[in-house]
């Protein structure tokens, strides 16, 4: 009985696609999400994210909203899995995977941390849907080389978020008659201590774990600059150079203006430290932005914000969210219709909209979106781009692990050389 | 012909879970087993586990996973001597018939019938290690109470530091403990209390050679229960501290670091077949004991 019904969806779904293929052949770019077949290939699409919280939850049922109207056929099964940065998620994800029991489309950190499920052979390429949805002339350059694997693209961008952001109490840096933003990694050093000699108890604030290593990568940036920063994740990067080393001095130095915190913090309660004025600084993903929103400040006058940067360069940290194809998808043709919405234009606009993040596609209106989105949006076409460590743009999520658990153990041992001989060997295993 | 109809009806009755356990329990050990051994080269030539034996030597060798046994053996003794301790003083407070016995009994059962993950997110903020302006949970209580220098940076730093992570497993478990001790103390006959102070024992003489020796048993029993719950321990430790911990990690944990993280299933399963060898070597010998015990 199952098996019938199973089979008669793939069959339909199989149609489905094919009309969808002979329609959308010689259409424009921009009217491929309408070209499928109309209403959609019908049946259940299930959709796995961590998105259940928020703004992150309101982005994903602004999406939900819209494919309803755009695909009444399909009916969609929200799969969503609590618990900040996915880490629950994945590994839901990955004993539903390895069951051969995938979801029909699944939110994974566009770029490495992919490259475990390719290797494993649980996603396939959408090349096909991402030419259909417009390409590079869409899609800037830099992000498509960013989230390509081997040639392939394998997975549709539905967002861009900037990790390398640091948040400023206003007040507290007017007391210390700090003007304006540091240009390197030593500059802020030195505002760090004038924030401390002006009487701030602790002039910076920081989270657990990851956001530890969402500040090590940002001053490892900033001191490498981008080219160098980059070159660390190919299979010649030195991860033993003194400009690393040095990056670990710094940021042990700015660890030591920062809070006493556990590896279990969440990010929230350091972040509001900086909205309350109980911190000067503190660095987080533009994310953040909705803390202060929802505490009435507006940017620009109680609080404010400066990427990290040096070396004359101005930096973007980089991260984004893609949805993926399944090997095996029971519905492959409702994950493509889930995968046209995310990627074009009309999607991309509600959703971003909502979740405070950015849209990949340069076709989506800028004027649409508040204040910051609108800076952050000319800050990606403008600045280079460095891919984050801590939200899987840069490395595989085995080593991210593997940094992550490095980071935990020098905030208590707080000893250089284990740390780097621990980013040394974790290159070595895993840079491919 | 008998001799079935005897058996038979029996097997009949137990087939079901005998093939249950067998394949969820013993044939799922065994395949673990199968895969710890494993040989595992990835498609780039990179050899992820050597295979047989090796694979238990990279563990055993790894600095990482002699810190997590550290962790383990220190957080076990605490966790084991705390409850022991706090499950009998509660017992023998109790037991002596105090006004609203039930009353207390409820309160200290109660913290083991909220799930670790719940009481872990709470604990997460009363062990925070911040100390004095920003402090929060114990540390800022400490503060309030005049007594700043009890503050601590808890589970978070220091050799022992898993000493403090027993401190949520104490006040979960100890009323479990308690429960033990007290049907323990029901079960024995108030005549030998009353003989025991008709021949003059003072109550201390009663409790040390009258009551404690026939409450042998029941201790054991919690010892092992509570032992290798500790060695287990997995959800509270996550909750608390987060899914990359160093600090805090132990082998539970770093086993779920290694199968989702670090996709080395292998390691994982070397890892689970030394932590179930870990917990043999303690509940084996107790089965084999209360076995020879009950036959006698």
């Amino acid at each position: 009985m199952l098996i019938t019904r199973r089979s008669l969806l793939v069959g339909a779904a199989v149609l489905a696609t094919a009309a969808g293929c002979s329609n959308g052949g010689g259409a424009a770019p921009s009217s491929a999400a309408s070209s499928a077949a109309a209403g959609g290939a019908g049946g259940d699409v299930g959709v796995f994210t961590w998105w259940a919280d928020g703004s992150e939850k309101e982005g994903l049922d602004a999406l939900i909203a819209l494919f309803k109207t755009k695909y009444p056929k399909n009916t969609f099964v929200n799969l969503a899995v609590a618990g900040g940065s996915g880490s629950n998620a994945k590994a839901k994800l990955a004993s539903d995977l390895a069951n051969k029991n995938p979801p029909d489309s699944f939110q994974g950190h566009a770029g490495a941390e992919l490259t475990d499920y390719i290797d494993n052979e649980q996603i396939e390429p959408v090349d096909d849907i991402m030419k259909a949805l417009g390409g590079a002339s869409v899609f800037p350059q830099t992000l498509l080389d960013l989230i390509t694997v081997g040639g392939h693209v394998y997975g549709v961008p539905c967002d861009i978020h900037r990790a390398n952001m640091v948040w400023t109490n206003s007040g507290l840096l007017s007391k210390a008659g700090i003007t304006a933003p540091p240009a390197t990694v030593a500059a802020w050093i030195a505002d760090l201590q004038k924030v401390k000699a002006s009487g701030v108890a602790t002039p910076l604030s920081i989270g657990g774990t990851w956001t530890q290593t969402e500040l090590f990568e940002s001053v490892l940036a900033a001191n490498l600059g981008s080219s160098a920063y980059t070159q660390l994740f190919s299979k010649g990067g030195k991860w033993d150079a003194a400009g690393v080393k040095q990056s670990i001095t710094d940021y042990a130095t700015i660890l030591g203006y920062a809070n006493t915190v556990s590896d279990g913090d969440d990010w929230p309660a350091a972040t509001v430290m900086a909205a309350d004025g109980k911190a000067a600084y503190n660095l987080m993903g533009d994310w953040a932005l909705a803390e202060f929103t929802s505490k009435g400040l507006t940017w620009g006058k109680e609080y404010s914000s400066f990427p990290l940067t040096g070396n004359g360069e101005q930096l973007f940290g980089f991260l984004a969210d893609a949805f993926t194809l399944p090997v095996g998808a029971k519905n492959a043709g409702g994950a493509k219709d889930w995968l046209n919405l995310v990627g074009g234009a009309e999607g991309q606009l509600a959703f971003n909209l909502k979740k405070g993040s950015i849209p990949p596609r340069t076709d989506v209106p800028s004027s649409s979106f508040g204040e910051y989105q609108q800076k952050t949006m000319t800050s990606f076409k403008n600045d280079k781009i460095v891919p984050s460590i801590a939200h899987g743009a840069a490395v595989s999520l085995a080593w991210s692990s593997e940094i992550n658990t490095a980071m935990s153990a020098f905030y208590q041992s707080r000893n250089a050389d284990a740390l780097q001989s621990a980013l040394v060997a974790a290159h070595a295993k895993y840079a491919a | 012909m008998t001799g079935l109809r005897r058996w038979g009806a029996g097997l009949v009755f137990l087939l079901p879970s005998i093939l249950l356990v067998g394949i969820f329990v013993y044939g799922f050990i065994g395949k673990n087993i199968l895969t710890s051994f494993d040989q595992v080269v990835t498609k780039s030539g990179k050899v992820r586990a050597p295979g047989g034996l090796e694979n238990y030597a990279t563990l055993i060798g790894d600095p990482r996973y002699q810190h997590a046994l550290w962790n383990l053996l220190v957080l076990t003794v605490v966790f084991v001597v705390g409850t022991m301790f706090f499950g009998l003083l509660w017992a023998v407070l109790l037991e002596r018939s105090v006004k609203g016995e039930g009353v207390f009994r409820s309160i200290f059962l109660f913290p083991m019938a909220v799930s670790f993950v719940a009481a872990g997110v709470v604990w997460r903020w009363l062990l925070s290690p911040a100390t004095g302006e920003g402090a929060v949970g114990l540390n800022q209580l400490f503060q309030y109470m005049g007594m700043p220098w009890l503050q601590s940076s808890w589970w978070s730093a220091g050799q022992f530091n898993m000493a403090a992570m027993a401190i949520p497993a104490i006040w979960q478990l100890s009323g479990y403990v308690m429960a033990l001790f007290l049907s323990g103390f029901r079960g024995i006959s108030l005549d030998q209390r009353e003989a025991a102070r008709v021949d003059g024992a003072t109550e201390w003489k009663l409790y040390r050679h009258v009551l404690f020796p026939q409450l042998s048993p029941v201790a054991l029993s919690a010892l092992i229960i509570v032992g290798h719950m500790s060695m287990k321990m997995f959800d509270l430790i996550y909750s608390i501290a987060g899914p990359n911990s160093y600090t805090a990690e132990v082998p539970a944990t770093l086993m779920w670091a290694q199968m989702f993280q670090l996709s080395d299933t292998t390691g994982a399963a070397v890892n689970a077949t030394l932590l179930l060898v870990i917990v043999a070597v303690v509940v084996v010998p107790y089965l084999v004991y209360t076995n020879r015990s009950e036959k006698r």
